[in-house]
């Protein structure tokens, strides 16, 4: 009778069966990421969607500093509009300035003098390293470092004493003007940036030894965030987006503008595209920048003139003439009541900002207002990339791939 | 290619994508140094695709719109292309209206996602068979579109906290209104008549 009868399910077995009853289905988190975050850089609010700590979408909420800067430069003359690119990307503003001369420059077809030229290469170089200082220190405070940001604002600090001494402020310089720079430097300036740039091996050399063989930054940052070339070319990335996934693409090389196919220095390129090699990129690119900067320095002293054009038309006459010749004075109040009008036409100039590529989409209508601006800015299509880039990603991977996007809002929103 | 793209090395460029994009293309011109084509707005995604696969015109760099509220057509929307290995930008543009849709290039340029969001949201030009067409840069809840040109400077609403309601609240604009200043010179050619100025033609003096 045991032999046929229906084989009682053993103990073992029962407890596979009941392990095997799915579990309770677990709720995915979604949570704000900002708008108020240390690591958002800004007001960025980012609505995460996690499963578990893994990062299952990303939407970035962005516009939260948008002032209209496009609409506002519609109804201001071209010389009014110069401070508006100052408050783009504030961490380097003059290189925003830059792009904005360049394309009226290109509209009316005017000739910067060399002198203006190698001030405008040596203030860019500057705001490179400015902005490198602050996205290297910081993202290395997003995964966990105190001290590089302290070291490197140290430095920061010391070039933003140059902006002043050049142009009377820190941050929002308004320092270019179409057709060269507004003031031209001292010799005492001159002398402390190339003494600066001397001493400048120290600090950068500190922090490469505080940060670059860091276990815990490596951790955080190798094999994070890995953009392809392919991924780089369709995103519409530029500047170190691209140059860290390995593509040698900088404008400063392929499109010369201003006066840089003068100057000898390396395009430094990463092999993985992740963070780390982000981060390399921006090390190594400091040293370039520093090395721009002497070269340019050592030619500024030979080179004597003015740093404006003498066209009358589209720069004011200097202080000391508008006391003696009417004409001067004429020029004068035209050039600061009405301003210069641009031929017709539409113009994209483009710089190798620090960010990547910042554009400028100028259509003119022959007035002396622009009548669209279009903005270009490197960290707009980068941020798009956010949600890509994090999915598959662990939840505190989010700030240190933010990080080394190099995001800076003022340019995002406009 | 050498920096920078001479005229000649362009008209040709241009006239080769005329001649290679049938109907996607209607005009190739060459200004400042710099390449505009213009097509019809249903044919842009054939040819984007046409510069993207076959002239290597890889990276969408902008995407933006203009306003020209004169035109039947009010708006522009201009494509900026750059080619890495031609070291070459060029510009493409389409042109349409409040109602008609332009086909989305997100389709060949992953990226043009927020740029077409931000055309939208600045122009109220729409993108058909985009996946997320909502506003990006300006408030929750914002009406109207602020870079058309019938569109105020100042806007429509300011917003200050309320002390008594313990939040943001939205107003009407109380602000002084914007001097936008006429700077053309009465001599120069100022088309319209000056108060008083019964002599000017238009008024009916003598031609």
């Amino acid at each position: 009778m045991a032999d046929d009868a229906t084989p009682i399910p053993s103990v073992t077995e029962a407890v596979v069966e009941t392990s095997l009853v799915p579990e309770t289905p677990v709720r995915k988190f979604n949570i704000n990421f900002g708008p108020q975050h240390p690591a958002a850089h800004g007001v960025l609010r980012l609505v995460l969607e996690l499963d578990g700590e893994i990062v299952e979408r990303v939407d970035p909420h962005i516009g939260l500093l948008h002032r209209g800067t496009e609409k506002l430069m519609e109804y201001r003359t071209y010389l009014q509009n110069i401070p508006y690119l100052d408050r783009l990307d504030y961490v380097a503003p003059m290189n925003q300035e830059h792009a904005f001369c360049l394309a009226i420059e290109k509209l009316l077809g005017l000739e910067v003098p060399k002198r203006g030229s190698l001030i405008r290469v040596i203030f860019c170089e500057i705001g490179r390293v400015l902005n490198h200082l602050l996205n290297v220190t910081t993202q290395a405070m997003d995964v966990g470092a105190l001290t590089p940001p302290l070291w490197g604002f140290e430095e920061r600090e010391k070039l933003m004493v140059f902006y002043e001494r050049a142009s009377g402020a820190r941050l929002h310089a308004n320092f270019f003007r179409p057709g060269g720079v507004h003031q031209d430097l001292t010799e005492s300036l001159i002398d402390d940036i190339d003494a600066w740039a001397k001493a400048f091996e120290r600090p950068i050399n500190d922090i490469d030894k505080l940060i670059t063989g860091n276990r815990i930054f490596k951790q955080r940052n190798v094999d994070i965030g890995v953009v392809t070339k392919e991924q780089a070319l369709a995103w519409g990335f530029s500047g170190v987006m691209v140059r860290g996934s390995g593509i040698a693409w900088d404008l400063r090389r392929s499109q010369p503008y201003e006066c840089y196919d003068e100057f000898e220095f390396d395009i430094p390129l990463g092999l993985n595209g992740d963070c780390y090699d982000r981060y390399l990129c921006r090390m190594q690119e400091m040293r370039e920048s520093v090395k721009i900067i002497r070269q340019a320095i050592a030619q500024l002293k030979k080179t004597p003139g003015p740093v404006l054009t003498e066209d009358n038309k589209v720069s004011p006459p200097r202080r000391g003439e508008m006391k003696k010749s009417m004409e001067a004075l004429i020029h004068h109040f035209k050039l600061y009541t009405e301003g210069f009008h641009t031929p017709e036409g539409e113009v994209y100039a483009a710089v190798e900002a620090p960010k990547g590529e910042f554009g400028v989409f100028l259509v003119s209508n022959g007035t002396n207002k622009p009548y669209r601006v279009k903005l270009r800015a490197p960290g707009f299509p980068h941020l798009s990339a956010m949600d890509w880039m994090n999915r598959g990603h662990m939840l505190a991977d989010v700030s240190a791939i933010l990080g080394s996007l190099d995001i800076v809002f003022g340019e995002v929103d406009r | 290619m050498s920096w920078p793209v001479t005229d000649e090395t362009f008209e040709t460029l241009g006239q080769q994508i005329l001649a290679d994009g049938a109907g996607a293309f209607t005009d190739a011109t060459v200004a400042f140094g710099e390449l505009t084509l213009t097509g019809p707005a249903d044919k842009a995604v054939e040819a984007l695709t046409l510069l993207r696969d076959k002239f290597g015109f890889h990276q969408l760099i902008d995407l933006s719109g203009v306003d020209y509220p004169d035109r039947p057509l009010r708006f522009d929307v201009v494509y900026h292309l750059l080619s890495m290995t031609r070291n070459a930008r060029l510009r493409f543009k389409v042109q349409t209206d409040e109602d008609t849709a332009v086909p989305t290039a997100t389709g060949v340029f992953p990226c043009a996602d927020w740029y077409e969001r931000e055309t939208f949201d600045m122009y109220g030009v729409f993108f058909s068979g985009h996946p997320d067409l909502r506003r990006i840069l300006t408030d929750y809840g914002f009406h109207g579109h602020p870079l058309r040109k019938d569109f105020p400077m100042t806007g429509y609403v300011e917003l200050r906290y309320d002390d008594e309601l313990k939040r943001v609240v939205y107003e009407p604009v109380k602000s002084v209104e914007y001097r936008n200043w006429d700077f053309m010179s009465p001599w120069e050619g100022a088309d319209y008549v000056l108060p008083g100025d019964e002599k000017a033609p238009q008024a009916g003096g003598p031609k």
